[in-house]
């Protein structure tokens, strides 16, 4: 890999990222501007490093989830047999990404008690349509001749399925997972409000006790990571379209 | 043996393909011509089930070619298309190995087996084998189609235009080869085209189509000779159709005893080449040789008898 800019950059807020992670006090000079009254600096209330870890595995877990049920969903809306089923989906996944997570929130706490779940289940039915949207775009749109050619040699409707159709529909599946998790990686901040464990606690305490420097480092690693996460998936997505001869976009 | 049996398919009241019915002789290749949908491609699909036939029957040698599972069927039967259809994100040697790994071949098999299809196809296999597709010249991606498409050693071959996308000097090139493959292996070969000059080149017999029905089937002298209607003959172009004639038989044929003066010309060469030769140097006689020795000439006035519509 060439050491150009954009890599430099992105190798240094990775290493920042990290730096702030495991020796927050480093960055106290940089933050205490922003405090007043001698309030602490650097979130005090659990580690920070922890917390990020817990962030990512709610959005990992939504993220692993919705795709799961969205990718079975564009497989069965794409067959001959489920065919009939695709307004329904469509209906179904847009119901998910309009009602606002905070409703989710507030809706699911009642049924199911405050914690992570109600935070997974916002994040899980917002992240559905990208990632639907997508894979039905990628298993429709599949070079014809290729899909004849997969006939003709004699792959049945499954083989066709696992190593001709989702491999060419990969690079557009991944560009949906992509999207859904940037999404929920912001997202997952709200659910501090219903007591999950996230990078939104950090906030929540800087918005609650007027503190800059919880707000500004709660928002910076949610916005580092899902910079980062972004680039990392799309540099996948590119190798694997290069390989297959379709231009970079 | 290919035998095709009052084959009709019907896309709501039209009939594509109507009623057509011949029988191809095995180690044979059998062109079928025509325009755009006059339903040549439709019955070239329905030998190997990707259509099924409205009504009629498809037997392979003797079998029904719905007495087994379509995807089994096609898996015996090689497949090669106009744009070839290879599976972009999959290396040559991958592509090629693919109906190998769907019968479950060994590995050692399969790649013996591509090694020696990729060599066949004039591809060095170290060099090619791990390449993917779109890192391909035409030409190239081409071959490879029809090697993969014969990777199973298939007793038929079908090909729908497989040579429709290629510049004419490698289309020349890759009909040439396709003649020696099916030399070597004994494979029955079905292929559509629009080009009369392909299939008189290529074929044993032509079937000729339009409008889903089976004008003439006949071999490529006897269509040259005796177009059944006046549509085989717009095919053909009344205008070329001497030297199309004589581009099916070899100046070996038409030698006549006797000397000439100038370069000979080899007796597998075909009688057009003799004549364009003749006419375009200015002689009447040319000598003719065979494995380097002379066996006598070819002559202008004998060669346009020989063009000469025959009784």
């Amino acid at each position: 890999m060439r050491l150009s800019l954009p890599v430099l950059l992105r190798l240094s807020a990775l290493a920042l990222l990290i730096a702030f992670l495991l020796r927050p006090d480093w960055f106290e000079p940089v933050l205490k501007p922003l405090t007043d009254n001698n309030a602490p600096v650097v979130y005090n209330q659990g580690s920070l490093l922890m917390l990020t870890f817990q962030h990512l595995q709610i959005v990992f877990i939504a993220t692993l989830a919705a795709t799961i049920v969205a990718l079975a969903l564009a497989v069965l809306v794409t067959r001959p047999i489920g065919a009939e089923f695709l307004p329904l989906s469509r209906s179904l996944v847009n119901i998910g990404q309009t009602f606002p997570p905070v409703a989710v929130l507030a809706l699911a706490v009642p049924a199911i008690g405050f914690g992570e779940k109600p935070t997974l289940i916002a994040l899980f039915l917002y992240g559905l349509l990208p990632i639907f949207e997508n894979a039905l775009t990628g298993l429709t749109n599949l070079p014809h001749a290729v899909v004849e050619a997969a006939r003709g040699v004699g792959m049945n409707e499954r083989q066709r399925l696992l190593k001709v159709e989702l491999p060419l529909a990969l690079p557009v599946i991944l560009a949906g997972i992509r999207l859904s998790v940037v999404i929920s990686l912001a997202t997952a901040t709200i659910g501090s409000t219903v007591a999950a464990k996230t990078l939104g606690e950090v906030i929540i305490a800087g918005l609650i006790s007027n503190n800059l420097a919880f707000v500004l480092q709660g928002g910076l690693i949610v916005g580092i990571l899902a910079v980062l996460i972004y680039d990392g998936l799309s540099a996948i997505e590119r190798v694997l379209a290069r390989r297959m001869g379709i231009a970079p976009k | 043996m290919i035998e095709i049996e009052h084959i009709t398919k019907r896309y709501g009241d039209a009939d594509v393909v109507s009623d057509v019915s011949f029988v191809v002789q095995p180690r044979t290749v059998t062109v079928i011509v025509g325009t755009s949908g006059s339903g040549k491609t439709t019955l070239l699909r329905m030998i190997n089930r990707l259509v099924e036939p409205t009504s009629g029957a498809i037997k392979l040698d003797g079998r029904d070619n719905r007495a087994v599972p379509a995807y089994e069927l096609r898996r015996h039967i090689g497949y090669a298309i106009q744009g070839h259809g290879l599976f972009p994100h999959r290396t040559v040697a991958q592509n090629i190995a693919t109906v190998p790994g769907l019968l479950g071949w060994d590995n050692t098999r399969t790649d013996t087996r591509v090694n020696e299809l990729l060599s066949l196809f004039q591809l060095d296999p170290a060099t090619f084998g791990p390449r993917y597709p779109h890192e391909l010249s035409g030409g190239q991606q081409q071959r490879v189609g029809v090697a993969r498409a014969l990777a199973a050693e298939p007793n038929v071959l079908l090909m729908d235009e497989p040579f429709g996308a290629l510049d004419p000097v490698i289309r020349a090139k890759a009909q040439e080869d396709l003649l020696a493959i099916q030399k070597r292996f004994g494979t029955t070969i079905i292929l559509v085209t629009h080009d009369m000059e392909e299939a008189i080149h290529l074929g044993d017999r032509i079937a000729v189509m339009d409008e889903g029905r089976l004008i003439q089937y006949a071999t490529p002298a006897e269509i040259l000779a005796r177009p059944a209607t006046p549509f085989v003959e717009t095919l053909i172009g009344t205008g070329d159709r001497p030297f199309r004639f004589l581009s099916l038989n070899e100046v070996g044929e038409a030698v006549e005893p006797g000397t000439a003066e100038g370069e000979a010309l080899p007796a597998s060469a075909t009688q057009r080449d003799a004549l364009a030769e003749l006419l375009w140097s200015g002689r009447t006689a040319l000598p003719v040789e065979a494995d380097g020795k002379p066996i006598g000439r070819v002559t202008v006035e004998g060669l346009i008898r020989r063009a000469a519509r025959p009784a």
